[in-house]
């Protein structure tokens, strides 16, 4: 699967701004954008790809338990995220690192997760509302969709006024869609009439097997059996991501219901850290994505509207800080207390909470030189 | 002190009436739960009273719907799930044990999950396949959720209340054959702990312990073991996680003898862990092993079998019986 008749370009692979039938209601939303506003977008895609490759060779050094890597993917996210309001809900699936970046989630967090420190790690309250990744594909789309009904429970959305009201947009891939979970979420943000997206990244891969094995149909096309529109665009044009997601978030929080996008972008790197896409997959198909790297295309773009070097050198060094950053505070994380075993698996007192903690700190302590 | 006679069913239609009227984000989730009132009625007259935003009728899913559940609960409501049927639980089996039960830990205690999920279970009322299993130790087994029982509408009528209360997520496991018989509920006051064990009748020979359908059954084989001559103590668990021991070991300390009995496989169950604790932590008290009195380790066998597949009077007294031998 690649690109169709169907994909909504905004931006060329050369970098040009495509002027058609297709784009027109697209053109002014991205015209509106100041060059400061374009070269924030450039900025997250690249600084994103440095940490990225930071924290795979992290893993590599035996720093962290593993990384899942968003190579190739920065156009399909960051034109998204940039496209949601401050007043939306954000439901990752486990791969939007720059979109957790974008609310103001310390990148570090994540480490701490694929480090083994923690299951979760940041509040999304106070994350800009970036909720929580969600390990078992499509779990957080019903969660999202379920969120997205207290929304209009509350009567904070579909007001009229796209400056406060609120929608939900809820990330996950082509694996996930073929979860009976993601089918579910569509029936019911049908039948509640969701303020609600969902953003299906395609990257062409679920570890090793093929789009091709979870839909004879493109993506796009599936959720217009729930009653929900569908749009495919071109993931690797920061552009067409922006301008798509941002219509049809403005669409779905005015009450006009849910939306689905399918990005088609490409998993340039492993699956995980674990994997090993040698195995199964062409190198002819790694190097037309690459030709159609989303990075490359916006730098082009960027450069012919008049962006000077010394900002690429800037966000360049930016990444490299931030790399730095990262790799230092990685090595002095420490070990997690004994006692987050037990706490909160409950709000409220559990005699077996209470028993069992008790007895693994007796029991530690019961060793010689243990210092109790 | 005010006493109502009510049906199980109807405790619970009281209990969730209270419930929702003391709290604005207390709504109601499930198949057929609207102008029907349910399969079985429990919520029969609320979708009038409360209107379809707060009893709501939902698409057909039940990983849907706990799915949305808990998105509800994350934006601060306090959702109450009806799952149809117990057989019918198992499609949102990984948005209850994966998610509900995980994610107050996963969010480090910051984002609570007050989601309760009634779930109608159990047999004796002759339903053809998946409409009368006893699935509640899987959840007894899963960290993060609370599971308790109600043997009686007074007790149904405050612990639904109580579960609806709490911050954490409460399987709440509605014996089905005991919905209908009318008991005497004291709205004024509940009397006990949700997660406290009772002993509903005194004895001194040997302790019947079980939950839910079990116990009014345990009531009545302690009425016929009196006539024999055997006085037996009866504890109604009520909650399976966490389970209080307390009134289990005090009565063992006395009686020596204990069965335990439950509706559910005894393999790896609810009875299995009340058994290996009991014999962990009485053991110089007991005079004989702690017995168990279950459903066969088999799918629930058609509805014309059941009375041979359910424990009874008959097979409770067996086990006393056994006990009562060494």
């Amino acid at each position: 699967m690649s690109y169709t008749d169907a994909t909504i370009q905004v931006l060329s692979p050369e970098g040009t701004i495509v002027e058609n039938d297709t784009t027109a209601p697209y053109l002014p939303l991205v015209t509106k954008l100041s060059d400061a506003e374009l070269q924030e977008m450039h900025r997250q895609m690249v600084v994103i790809r440095r940490f990225d490759i930071e924290a795979a060779n992290l893993q590599r050094q035996g720093q962290l338990a593993l990384w899942i890597p968003s190579l190739g993917q920065e156009a399909a996210q960051v034109g998204s995220g940039t496209a949601t309001r401050p007043q939306d809900h954000i439901f990752p699936a486990y791969r939007e690192h720059v979109i957790a970046r974008m609310r103001g989630v310390d990148l570090i967090k994540i480490i701490e997760m694929l480090r083994g420190l923690t299951h979760g790690g940041w509040d999304p309250k106070a994350s800009n509302n970036f909720h929580l990744y969600s390990v078992v594909l499509a779990s957080q789309a019903l969660h999202s969709t379920g969120y997205a009904m207290g929304l209009t429970l509350d009567g904070v959305t579909a007001t009229g006024n796209p400056e406060k009201d609120e929608a939900v947009i809820v990330y996950f891939g082509d694996g996930a869609s073929s979860q009976g979970d993601a089918s579910e979420a569509l029936v019911f943000a049908a039948s509640y009439n969701t303020p609600q997206v969902f953003f299906l990244q395609n990257n062409h891969w679920a570890i090793s097997v093929p789009v091709t094995r979870q839909s004879r149909t493109p993506l796009y096309k599936r959720p217009s059996g729930f009653g929900i529109p569908g749009v495919q665009i071109d993931g690797n044009d920061v552009l067409a991501s922006y301008a798509v997601t941002r219509t049809v978030l403005d669409e779905a929080r005015a009450g006009q219901g849910p939306r689905f996008i399918e990005a088609l972008t490409y998993r340039m790197g492993a699956h995980t850290t674990s994997d090993d896409p040698t195995k199964y997959r062409d190198d002819s198909e790694l190097d037309f994505w690459t030709a159609h790297d989303p990075i490359q295309r916006f730098d082009t773009f960027l450069r012919a509207k008049g962006a000077e070097q010394s900002f690429f050198d800037s966000i360049a060094e930016e990444g490299e800080d931030l790399a730095a950053d990262i790799r230092a505070r990685t090595l002095t994380l420490g070990v997690p207390q004994t006692s987050e075993i037990f706490d909160h698996v409950y709000t409220e007192a559990h005699t077996l909470m209470d028993e069992q903690s008790a007895w693994l700190a007796a029991f530690e302590a019961s060793f010689e030189g243990s210092g109790a | 002190m005010t006493i109502e006679s009510l049906s199980m069913a109807k405790a619970l239609t009281a209990g969730l009436r209270a419930a929702m009227t003391a709290d604005p984000k207390v709504i109601l989730m499930g198949e057929d739960i609207g102008p029907l009132g349910g399969v079985f009625r429990v919520t029969e007259g609320l979708h009038a009273e409360f209107g379809g935003n707060r009893v709501m009728d939902t698409p057909l899913a039940e990983s849907g719907i706990v799915g949305t559940a808990i998105g509800l609960a994350m934006r601060g409501y306090r959702p109450v799930v009806e799952i149809q049927f117990d057989g019918f639980i198992f499609p949102a089996f990984d948005q209850i044990t994966t998610q509900l039960a995980k994610l107050t830990l996963r969010h480090e205690g910051r984002q609570t999950f007050p989601v309760v999920i009634r779930v109608p279970f159990g047999g004796h009322i002759g339903a053809i396949e998946h409409h009368q299993e006893s699935p509640e130790s899987y959840f007894a087994h899963t960290p993060g959720l609370r599971v308790i029982s109600p043997s009686n509408p007074h007790d149904a009528y405050w612990m639904i209340q109580e579960a609806i209360a709490s911050n954490d997520p409460v399987m709440f496991f509605e014996p089905k054959s005991r919905y209908w018989p009318k008991g005497d509920v004291d709205l004024s006051a509940s009397g006990w702990p949700t997660y406290a064990s009772r002993v509903v009748r005194e004895g001194t020979d040997v302790t019947l312990v079980g939950y839910g359908p079990m116990v009014s059954m345990l009531l009545q084989a302690a009425d016929v073991a009196a006539e024999e001559g055997t006085s037996a103590e009866v504890i109604d668990l009520r909650s399976l996680s966490p389970i209080d021991y307390a009134p289990l070991l005090a009565s063992v300390q006395k009686t020596g003898r204990i069965v335990v009995a439950s509706e559910a496989p005894g393999s790896v169950s609810v009875a299995s862990e009340i058994a290996a604790t009991i014999a962990e932590r009485a053991f110089y008290s007991l005079e004989a092993p702690v017995l168990r009195v279950t459903g066969f380790d088999t799918p629930f066998p058609p509805a014309k079998l059941e009375t041979k597949y359910l424990p009874d009077v008959d097979r409770i007294l067996e086990a006393v019986d056994r006990s009562l031998a060494y």
